[in-house]
């Protein structure tokens, strides 16, 4: 009998998250696939500075704590060094496509060799819900306080169609959480993430959309809802690179 | 070894290299271009890296990154590349990561100019980015210093777990001078069981960070830090001492500054001044303690420097009123020429006590 456990890449410590927060559900499914895979013991994880900064307390394999937006040089250094590693980062829309928006772009340039957990809940949740890059036109936070207004604030960035045009990037494709169905396709595309990086094909990365019930002001279930309705339609999900598809149609 | 004559860039590089260096991750910036050229060219041939980063800040995390794995890693930069690194060298600090960073420094503020400059003395020795830190500041006078200095600040940053700075100037980084890569003498170095490079299934992960959300955490490190740099003080203070056992007037001075004062100095001897000159090497640890014992014999100190008086500041605490320290300076690029110095001497020998 098979009983459900907690992935052996997870640590015992108690995730400090919000109720109906998905980074949970992320989290696991990073570790799960590291398992899957067996390389928890060469693996080395990057946190990011924002809501997942504790990152580095939640998995089990070696773990740096990046300065804001820097993960994708840190782990550029940690690959460089140690190209046998197994090399992933996990970022939220802040630290990723605001401040970090140049190493995300050139370390696809690069196409190094590692693996981005991109988590998109559309609001800076560490700081108590300001503004993000991928904030929604309309959308209400404390610093668009009237909503998100496009001569004011400027546009929403779509990061998976950004980077799909680089010629680095061998796998981006964009996932959600707010089902089961959903839930088991995000596992599949970070699988299939760490894969290309094992595959020495380039960099992967998996936008994840997540949800933010204490700053988007939703109940968890609310939250789902308002996540299925608005940010999917601007973020729609599916793959938008993947260099063995490619390939395969060669 | 027959010497080589090289840049003073150049020897920095080959330094590195030798000194088990395989790492160098950089941006081009002028006057110390030639040590990325030297890196992209020569790191391929011993099997190394050199990557041109897009930026400074991603230079410095790729260090960062590098070193967590406890990799022998170097970056280099010049002045206002260096302040853009400075968070990530704070994150270094603070992760208690050891690195080699150069700042091959010219004038400022802002662009300033591409001419030698010493003008980032306190932003090295005093506040390389934010928070409650130090890195160890070597400050080379020669090609062939640059070479022996940078092999000793890779075993100083793995020893004290801390960024070694290389604080040079464009007339040191771009000046030919015959170099030689005498044997330094090898250190007992640490163990990096810290370092993150998997946990092979042997040992509890290992974490790098420098985020402690309990004051007293934070602050513990910090004082544990402080500790570590009292031990550099107390042993790897370095300083050169010139023409000081009679000394009346001791020029206090250090990198290209201080060959130019060593000038002056002797030019002074001729005409009866009894000069000389006290050159730090370590700027940080600062040698305070052989500064003040010296204040015990001399009538007055002269600072010198290109810049407009911070290591000044340090003389003056170290001399701690004893005597006199004035302040000699060109900035912006501009390079004070012996006869300048020695003028400031004979004012100070013939001026009032």
């Amino acid at each position: 009998m098979t009983v459900f456990q907690k992935p052996h890449a997870l640590t015992d410590m108690p995730f400090h998250y919000c109720p109906g927060c998905t980074h949970g559900i992320i989290h696991r499914l990073v570790a799960e696939v590291i398992d899957e895979l067996g390389v928890e013991d060469k693996t080395v994880g990057i946190a990011p500075v924002g809501c997942s900064v504790f990152a580095y307390n939640y998995f089990n394999c070696d773990m740096i704590e990046a300065p804001h937006g820097r993960a994708p040089a840190v782990a550029t250094g940690v690959k460089r060094a140690h190209p046998e590693l197994t090399v992933f980062t996990y970022q939220g829309d802040g630290d990723l496509a605001a401040i970090g928006t140049a190493e995300t772009v050139h370390v696809g340039a690069r196409g190094e060799n590692i693996t981005i957990i991109f988590v998109n809940n559309a609001i800076y949740g560490m700081t108590g819900g300001q503004m993000a890059p991928t904030t929604l036109l309309g959308q209400v936070t404390t610093t668009s306080p009237y909503g998100r207004i496009r001569e004011i604030q400027g546009n929403p960035i779509r990061v998976c169609e950004m980077v799909s045009t680089l010629d680095g990037v061998a796998y981006a494709e964009r996932v959600s959480v707010d089902c089961v169905k959903n839930v088991l396709n995000a596992k599949k595309a970070i699988k299939k993430g760490f894969t290309m990086q094992q595959e020495k094909r380039g960099l992967s990365i998996i936008e994840v959309l997540s949800t933010c019930p204490t700053n988007w002001g939703l109940s968890p279930e609310k939250a789902i809802e308002w996540l299925r309705e608005n940010m999917i339609k601007h973020y729609p999900l599916g793959v938008y690179k993947d260099v063995t598809a490619e390939e395969a149609n060669k | 070894m027959a010497k080589m004559l090289m840049k003073g860039n150049e020897a920095i590089a080959e330094a590195a290299i030798r000194a088990g260096c395989r790492l160098f991750f950089g941006y081009p910036i002028t006057p110390q271009t030639e040590l990325s050229e030297y890196m992209a060219k020569n790191m391929p041939k011993c099997g190394g890296l050199s990557l041109q980063a897009e930026s400074e800040i991603a230079a410095i995390n790729m260090v960062l990154g590098a070193a967590s794995t406890g990799a022998r890693v170097i970056t280099s930069s010049s002045s206002p590349g260096i302040s853009l690194k400075s968070e990530g060298i704070s994150y270094i600090i603070g992760s208690d990561l050891p690195c080699v960073i150069v700042n091959v420094q010219r004038g400022g503020p802002g662009l300033g100019g591409i001419q030698p400059a010493q003008s980032d003395y306190n932003q090295a020795t005093k506040a390389l980015g934010h928070g409650d830190g130090h890195i160890i500041v070597l400050a080379p006078d020669s090609v062939q210093e640059m070479a022996a200095l940078t092999a000793e600040a890779f075993d100083l940053a793995d020893i004290y777990r801390m960024p070694c700075m290389i604080f040079a100037d464009g007339a040191l980084g771009q000046m030919m001078e015959p170099v030689d890569f005498e044997a330094v003498p090898v250190r007992e170095l640490p163990a990096k069981d810290w370092a993150c490079t998997g946990t092979g299934g042997k040992r509890v992960h290992n974490i790098i960070n420098s985020l402690y959300m309990e004051p007293e955490a934070l602050e513990k490190t910090v004082v544990e830090r402080f500790e570590r740099y009292k031990k550099l003080a107390e042993n790897e203070t370095k300083y050169e001492e010139f023409m000081l056992d009679d000394a009346e007037y001791a020029v206090v001075a250090y990198g290209i500054t201080a060959r130019i004062a060593k000038t002056a100095v002797i030019n002074a001897r001729r005409k009866g001044i009894k000069a000389g000159l006290f050159r730090p090497i370590t700027l940080y640890p600062f040698p305070e303690k052989p500064l003040n014992r010296l204040a015990d014999g001399v009538k007055k100190f002269l600072s010198v420097e290109m810049n407009m008086g911070q290591m000044l500041n340090d003389v003056k605490v170290a001399v701690e009123c004893k005597k006199p320290v004035i302040h000699f300076g060109r900035t912006g690029g501009v390079i004070p020429t012996p006869e300048e110095v020695l003028e400031q001497l004979e004012k100070l020998a013939g001026g009032a006590e």
